[in-house]
């Protein structure tokens, strides 16, 4: 029994993260129609420079973790929108070459990490409390696992209230329904999608910093490993819906998990199977439209 | 080139040109089957003389990259495919073509035979299931199914691909003229007859009636519908062809390297088959073999140049980027996608207009490709937003 709730938190908790690296590119596709491959060293930038920021402020306080939080934030939000401002933009409506653009964005930048903060993992280290574990029915839960779920849930129900509330948001919610149309209304859509890439950066940013604390380190292929799994959640979640990529991420990290214990480690290989039963049953996804 | 040339001799000209166009490529394929016997040096672009062991290496690797990339450019370039998967092949047929030596103690001609078959198999399995979605749905699945490979390689199940150490060639089951570094000679015709031979196969392909509906299907996949014929298999039948290439390709990059390391079977090998094709010019035989050899050439140059010790006294923003060979390469390709749609082919034949004499089959078709990989797409989600 305590494995399996322990399996369970452990699962929500790298769900929450998948979510956090898949809702700003299911966002993104679904508006933009880009697959953005350099999602994940927008996570990785934000991963490096919080842990710069924390080592800094000193990584066992409260305010070097919140410090490398918003520092993380911030990195993911600004690497986004430039990305978008200088790369992407100036390849409107041709989403392949956009795509490529990305890729070799993506290509870049990891070197450029490499360079930078060099190949090996670096091993971090948060606030006591992180650390330690907390009791639930007999499972020793890992307590980063509950900061990752409530740092996700907030940013889900951000983006929910963002998207509905906000004029913004529903020039983006118009958007990724019929595009044409809002452009025929004489809405300048290109600044929602500086916006989608900004809010996507933004999760992005938070993930890589709590994924560092998941795995304990930060590594300058974090992100494209994390963006793998990040791709596999938005295609089953059905690309465009960020529900979906809620619902899917907690699936998809669960399967992984009871999987990896349960199933000889095949985790990454039952995440596969699950993608190709659902493209054969659902091609669109679980949320996806019906094409 | 004056302008007020006779009409007749530009004809001439033309005709003589399409000549050189006919003759250049045997002539190409003997200057470099004779390139092992000859001492000739390119310092800057290649390590040493042509006759060492090092340089016919580096050669005989951007030989095999080429042909892979000429697998590519058939799901890319014609079928309009974007494959995130395509290394799978390659590492699949390093790999197996390794273990049925080892394991099943054949000798390399049945092995290779084994080896093309279980290729065949595979690739129509995986490729019926990833060909259920289009567009960018489909560079995910592909994505997915070589991420699974790779983990599995990576995994080492009964301990037999070699995990993260690679596969090394069982040397006894192989001929010994292409065992050894004194051999390499051996292994660089067998490369360059391999790059022949994918080139022939690739043309026939594209010029046979699946190459033309593929075509057809990427230019406008509701049409080829309606006129009856069925886009899905005419997509498998590419995806296979392509993919058999790249085990072919495999097979011959482990006797180059005398073993198989998990890197091959990585996203990073296909990213980087994605950066050699656009950078030649989508569409473009020519152009898919010319970026996979400046790609290979300038990776190899970059880490030479990486290692320099001037690189190493430079202050810290020059000298990290300048030490990293991929990051080179991605900013190139970010530069070429930006700057240059069409490639390097899509170049060529923009300054041969500008200069008034467009060679036969010269035209920016790269450019324009890249489009119509998309335009299938939009069609599937322009479907798709109705409801």
């Amino acid at each position: 029994m305590s494995t399996v709730v322990l399996l369970l938190f452990t699962g929500v908790g790298l769900g929450a993260i998948y979510f956090l690296v898949a809702s700003g590119l299911s966002l993104i596709y679904g508006l933009m129609h880009v697959l953005n491959f350099a999602h994940g060293v927008f996570l990785s930038l934000g991963a490096f420079l919080g842990f710069e920021v924390a080592s800094r402020l000193g990584a066992t306080t409260w305010t070097g973790f919140a410090a490398s939080l918003l520092v993380g934030a911030l990195a993911g939000a600004l690497f986004a929108a430039l990305t978008e401002r200088l790369l992407v933009q100036r390849l409107y409506e041709r989403h392949i070459e956009q795509v490529l653009v990305t890729v070799g964005l993506g290509l870049a930048a990891v070197a450029l990490f490499d360079g930078i903060w060099g190949t090996d993992p670096r091993f971090i280290s948060g606030p006591a409390w992180m650390g330690r574990t907390t009791s639930v029915l007999g499972a020793n839960v890992p307590n980063d696992r509950f900061v990752a779920i409530l740092v996700a849930g907030l940013v889900l129900l951000g983006m929910v209230l963002f998207l509905r509330r906000t004029r913004y948001g529903m020039i983006i919610r118009a958007g990724v329904e019929n595009r044409a149309m809002v452009t025929a209304l004489g809405i300048d859509v290109r600044t929602a999608f500086t916006l989608v890439f900004t809010i996507g950066g933004i999760a992005a940013g938070l993930g890589g910093v709590l994924a560092s604390h998941y795995f304990g380190y930060v590594s300058p292929l974090l992100g494209q490993t994390l963006l793998i799994f990040a791709f596999i959640v938005t295609v089953i979640g059905g690309l465009g819906s960020l529900t979906g990529a809620a619902i899917a991420s907690v699936v998809v990290a669960l399967l992984q998990q009871f999987a990896n214990y349960y199933l000889w480690g095949t985790g990454d290989l039952a995440v596969v199977v699950l993608l190709a039963v659902v493209l054969l049953t659902r091609p669109s996804g679980l949320m996806g439209r019906r094409a | 080139m004056s302008t007020s040339t006779p009409a007749s001799a530009t004809a001439y000209r033309g005709g003589a040109r399409a000549w050189v166009g006919r003759l250049a490529p045997p002539a190409l394929v003997l200057l470099l089957a004779c390139l092992p016997l000859l001492d000739l040096r390119l310092p800057g672009v290649l390590p040493g003389p042509t006759y060492t062991p090092g340089t016919l290496h580096l050669l005989a690797l951007a030989m095999v990259m080429a042909a892979l990339a000429l697998s590519y450019h058939l799901l890319l370039g014609v079928a309009g495919l974007l494959s995130f998967g395509h290394a799978l092949y390659f590492g699949l047929g390093a790999y197996l073509l390794g273990i049925v030596m080892s394991e099943l103690e054949l000798g390399l001609v049945p092995s290779v035979l084994v080896v093309l078959v279980a290729g065949v198999v595979i690739s129509l399995l995986l490729g019926a299931v990833s060909l259920r979605v289009t567009g960018i749905p489909f560079a995910m699945v592909t994505l997915a199914f070589a991420q699974a490979g790779s983990v599995l390689v990576r995994r080492d199940p009964g301990r037999v691909t070699g995990g993260e150490e690679g596969l090394r060639l069982p040397t006894e089951q192989v001929p010994d003229a292409l065992v050894g570094v004194a051999d390499t000679r051996n292994l660089y015709w067998l490369a360059l007859a391999a790059l022949v031979l994918a080139f022939l196969l690739v043309s026939w392909v594209q010029g046979s009636r699946a190459g033309h509906v593929a075509a057809a299907v990427r230019e406008n996949e509701l049409r080829v519908r309606v006129l009856g014929m069925r886009p899905f298999l005419v997509k498998l039948a590419i995806f296979v062809a392509a993919s058999v290439i790249a085990v072919g390709m495999g097979m011959v990059h482990l006797l180059l390297n005398s073993g198989a390391v998990p890197h091959i079977v990585s996203a990073e090998l296909t990213i980087s088959l994605l950066l050699m094709v656009v950078i030649g010019g989508v569409g473009s035989r020519w152009g898919a073999v010319a970026g996979a050899v400046l790609y290979v050439l300038l990776n190899q140059r970059l880490t030479v140049l990486a290692q320099a010790t001037w690189v190493h006294d430079l202050p810290a923003p020059l000298r990290i980027p300048l030490s990293e060979p991929m990051f080179v390469l991605g900013t190139l390709f970010v530069l070429v996608v930006l700057f240059l749609p069409g490639g390097l082919a899509g170049t060529v034949a923009r300054v041969r207009r500008w200069r008034g004499t467009a060679g036969p089959g010269g035209s920016t078709e790269g450019a324009d490709r890249l489009e119509d990989v998309d335009d299938e797409q939009q069609v599937a989600t322009a479907g798709g937003a109705r409801r």
